[in-house]
């Protein structure tokens, strides 16, 4: 293409977290990279008019689930991707608890290629810790990193071994990436389905206890010492957990978390009728856990929001409560769940809401992105804080339709998403 | 006597908890089960009442004596009776207990009986299909009709539950009998005092209306009801406690530790009974021993259900 | 509301009805008296005192609950919801005359039920039927070999008998839906 692409976005909200910058401005893409903001004249550009909305980064969440390859009939790199920018975000970190595992350069590659043949938003990856994510001997990290995996997990597990977890920590002293973990000690909750408390006792069914989420993220903490490698705690759903990321923080050490929607809107309560939209792993916990967690995001504890979009065929939601899988689809409405867990009671500002999900998540993958700094990638999302609109899971471009959040009224609604300065979608 | 008729209109086509059920409830399933009480003596041990009805007995976890006494009662009221035993699977992929459900309903049943091991499957199918739905044990959720047996079998041995001790020893955090005990007795007055060792404890078992006690030897002489829960080992994890000798030494019911209770306590189970481990023979068999009219009240209790939600759901006219 | 019998003619009627009944029975035979719950039951007791009474035997008396027997169980459209009650009958039915009593004879659908739940428990030698009042808008082939009075009701009217037992008063009147 010989001819220069020119985007004018008028008269938006400019909310630009990393640069301090939160006024109403212009912003000027050119080509793939944001030419200026300010006030532009540009005669020769497709204007968007973005007067009333919200003009920033482009969201990035760093832990979502496209299935892909495996269980294509949940969700594919394809769908997932669509359902990522209709959702306003320009950039997303697949899990590698696929089937097979990602756990090899292939299939670091692999999801890459699907990522750029989808067309919609990047596809970053971590690939596993450990070979087939079993926790027992060490997957090719390094092979992985120079396919592109951006960090290492053995999400949907945590690595029980803690000498497997020193090594892998050890390990990844050689390279410049963040090793994530979903803290689950499963000795002390492996058949649990639902958070451990009274209503667990009532419902007679098997508890997961916070202590098997506190007691890996405290091991690790102590193992983070020993290497002072980057270290992410995945979805964080106690207080006990905060209370130990943040005596972490202030040692000083690489340690950085996240927070889902879910677990700032719902408490165990949820469960009381067996509905499996509301089976999650780690499992909703009590308003304790909510207050802790909202006041960590307050503080600035939390380092990122993510949602942990976790697709799943009805057919298998409407199992028992004990076998249903675990997980919300919530990639297309996460930015709305954050308005109303956070920004409408007042926890946080529109600003912070939107560095938890740009600069912020970018650092903790060690990517550059997530500004409106001139000279960058033009990844934007241009949403209307005020427009409400009914989440409706039948317009959802995922496969899945395990959403709890189904019609609920909410606000702040994506207009545009731009991604390397190509429209990607608009509404 | 001439009881003068207290009008309870009966609403609910499903028995999934007794947790759900109010006071009245309860009283109202113990006032109809006391009319079928006197099948068992007749010699047509049978009304016509549910005569072309359909019963299907879904058991996804071995059961003899529940099942039986199901299709008993049901035969009692001349319902047909289909059985349909599979063991439940746990993988999330495949026939589903939905599908299952919806296929037998297309064959035009009317009311599913449904034992399985996971929590909530009872309701779970009660918000799927049409039919009537009775739990008849989910998970270490609740066994409703166990629960209501063993309450009208106290009832009719004392009168009444107001005020009286009652003792539920075992392995409470694993069981639906100590559940559906609790919600029944507690709503009726009892005063529930659950016995047996922490690690057999529920989660926050301080937040449920009962006392909690580590020792069966400090709580047993003001017993005037003790039920003594069967220990499942299928459904323990790990090993809860160190042996069955130490556990028996600890929380049997012993002919010693029955000699030192009321003279009038009730002796539970909800049975089979591990001889030897909750209890010795002798106590089982002996003369403070109500296990057997337990059985007997079953019958009794689980016709009325069936008589009862059959009703509800003709009232409901959606059949 | 209109009183059809006060507490004299009440009293009268079950008079006159154990009258008949005492003609009706040659002597050696068995006979018990079984009312169907819940005012049947009531007047069944009255006419097995009058009977033992009059005869000079002992005349046993049963009660009847016929709900598990009623075909209006399993009609959606069917009125209120019966409550089940313990069938009282303990002696041995076979080979007795039974006389079945029910306050008001309407549809006789009723009567067929207790019929069924009488043959269920044993073999009579013969049943009867006794009532206070047959009201007409038979449903079955049913007829009472003893009643006090015929009277024409409509059928959007409802006769109600009221025992001095459980409802303070005996009378029998007819009211409006």
């Amino acid at each position: 293409m010989s001819d220069t692409k020119k985007i004018l976005i008028k008269g938006g909200r400019v909310v630009d977290p990393a640069n301090g910058f939160d006024e109403v401005a212009d912003v000027l893409i050119v080509d793939h990279k944001i030419e200026a903001v300010g006030s532009v004249k540009d005669a020769g550009a497709e204007v968007i008019d973005a007067n009333g909305c919200i003009v920033c980064p482009g969201l990035i969440d760093l832990h979502v689930h496209f299935r892909e390859p495996g269980d294509e009939e949940e969700e594919t790199i394809f769908s997932g991707s669509a359902a990522a920018v209709a959702g306003g975000f320009t950039s997303v970190v697949c899990m590698p608890n696929t089937k097979p595992a990602i756990d090899d350069e292939t299939s670091v590659e692999y999801i890459h290629r699907m990522g750029r043949q989808a067309r919609k938003t990047f596809i970053y990856c971590m690939g596993a810790i450990t070979k087939d994510r079993k926790g027992e001997e060490l997957a090719e990290m390094g092979l992985m990193v120079k396919a592109g995996a951006i960090g290492f997990t053995d999400d949907g597990a945590g690595v029980q071994n803690a000498a497997v977890m020193l090594r892998a920590l050890k390990y990844a002293q050689m390279f410049d990436i963040v090793i994530s973990q979903h803290c689950h000690d499963s000795s002390l909750g492996s058949n649990g389905v639902m958070n451990s408390g009274y209503n667990s006792t009532i419902l007679g069914l098997p508890g997961m206890d916070p202590l098997a989420e506190e007691m890996m993220l405290w091991r690790d903490v102590q193992l983070v010492k020993k290497t002072n490698v980057r270290y992410h705690a995945q979805h964080l759903s106690t207080a006990g957990s905060v209370k130990i990321i943040r005596e972490a923080k202030a040692d000083g050490l690489p340690v950085s978390c996240e927070v889902t929607p879910h677990h700032l809107l719902f408490t165990d309560d949820a469960v009381m009728d067996y509905d499996t939209n509301f089976k999650v792993n780690p499992p909703l916990r009590t308003a304790a856990d909510i207050e802790a967690l909202k006041s960590a995001i307050k503080d600035g504890v939390v380092d990122c929001l993510a949602t942990d979009h976790a697709p799943h065929l009805q057919s298998e939601k409407e199992l028992e409560f004990l076998t249903a899988p675990c997980g919300i689809a919530s990639l297309e409405c996460a930015l709305a769940l954050y308005v109303r867990a956070l920004v409408e009671p007042g926890v946080i500002g529109w600003s912070e809401l939107i560095a938890l999900m740009t600069y912020k998540p970018a650092g903790v993958i060690g990517v550059d992105k997530g500004t409106l700094t001139v000279g960058s990638r033009a990844d934007v999302t241009i949403f209307d804080p005020d427009a409400e609109y009914v989440i409706d899971t039948e317009k959802f471009y995922s496969k899945s339709r395990n959403c709890p959040y189904d019609g609920w009224k909410v606000s702040a609604k994506i207009k545009t998403t731009i991604v390397a300065g190509e429209i990607r979608y608009s509404n | 006597m001439i009881r003068r008729n207290t009008k309870f209109n009966w609403k609910r086509k499903h028995l999934l908890s007794l947790r759900d059920l109010s006071r009245q409830e309860l009283e109202h399933i113990f006032e109809t089960a006391k009319g079928f009480e006197q099948f068992s003596t007749r010699s047509i041990k049978k009304a016509p009442t549910l005569r072309g009805k359909v019963m299907v007995n879904m058991f996804f976890e071995d059961s003899t004596r529940t099942r039986i006494s199901f299709s008993l009662a049901a035969s009692r009221l001349s319902a047909d009776i289909v059985d349909f035993t599979k063991k439940s699977s746990s993988v999330s992929k495949g026939e589903t207990l939905i599908d299952t459900a919806r296929n037998l309903e297309a064959m035009g049943i009317d009311i599913v009986v449904i034992r399985h091991n996971a929590g909530g499957a009872a309701k779970l199918l009660s918000r799927s299909i049409n039919a009537c739905v009775v739990n008849a044990g989910d998970g270490f959720n609740e066994h409703p009709t166990q629960g209501l047996l063993d309450v009208y079998t106290i009832v009719k041995e004392k009168g009444s539950l107001e005020g009286l001790k009652i003792g539920i020893v075992g392995d409470i955090a694993h069981s639906r009998v100590a559940r559906s005990n609790i919600w029944a007795m507690t709503k009726l007055g009892a005063e529930v005092t659950l016995v047996g060792p922490p690690t057999l404890m529920p989660a926050k078992v301080d937040q449920l209306p009962v006392n909690v006690s580590y020792n069966l030897d400090d709580v047993i002489e003001n017993l005037d009801v003790i039920n003594m829960l069967r220990i499942q080992f299928e459904r323990m994890g790990g090993n809860p406690f160190p042996s069955v000798r130490e556990y028996s030494h600890f929380f049997g019911l012993t002919v010693e530790r029955a000699q030192r209770a009321k003279p009038g306590m009730l002796v539970m189970h909800p049975g089979p009974i591990n001889r030897g481990l909750e209890m010795e023979s002798e106590v089982a068999d002996g003369e403070k021993s109500v296990i057997l009219k337990q059985v007997a009240n079953g019958l009794a209790i689980r016709m009325a259900v069936l008589f009862l939600v059959n009703q509800a759901a003709m009232q409901e006219g959606k059949k | 509301m209109k009183i059809l019998l006060n507490a004299g003619q009440v009293r009268a009627a079950v008079d006159e009805l154990v009258g008949q009944m005492a003609a009706a029975t040659p002597a050696g035979t068995d006979i018990a008296v079984i009312g169907i719950k819940s005012r049947g039951e009531i007047l069944a007791q009255r006419f097995s005192q009058k009977l033992t009474d009059k005869l000079g035997r002992d005349i046993p008396c049963g009660a009847l609950d016929i709900t598990l027997y009623r075909d209006d169980i399993n009609d959606p459209h069917g009125k209120a919801q019966p409550t089940v009650r313990s069938t009282e009958i303990d002696f041995n039915i076979d080979g007795l005359i039974i006389i079945l009593v029910d306050d008001v004879l309407e549809t006789g659908r009723s009567i067929r039920a207790a019929m069924d739940a009488l043959i269920d428990l044993g073999r009579p030698r013969a049943i009867r039927l006794a009532v206070l009042i047959d009201r007409g808008h038979r449903e079955l082939p049913i007829q009472a070999d003893f009643y006090s009075c015929k009277v024409d009701v409509p059928q959007d009217e409802s006769v109600e008998v009221s025992l001095v037992e459980t409802d303070d008063v005996d009378q029998v009147a007819v009211s409006k839906g």
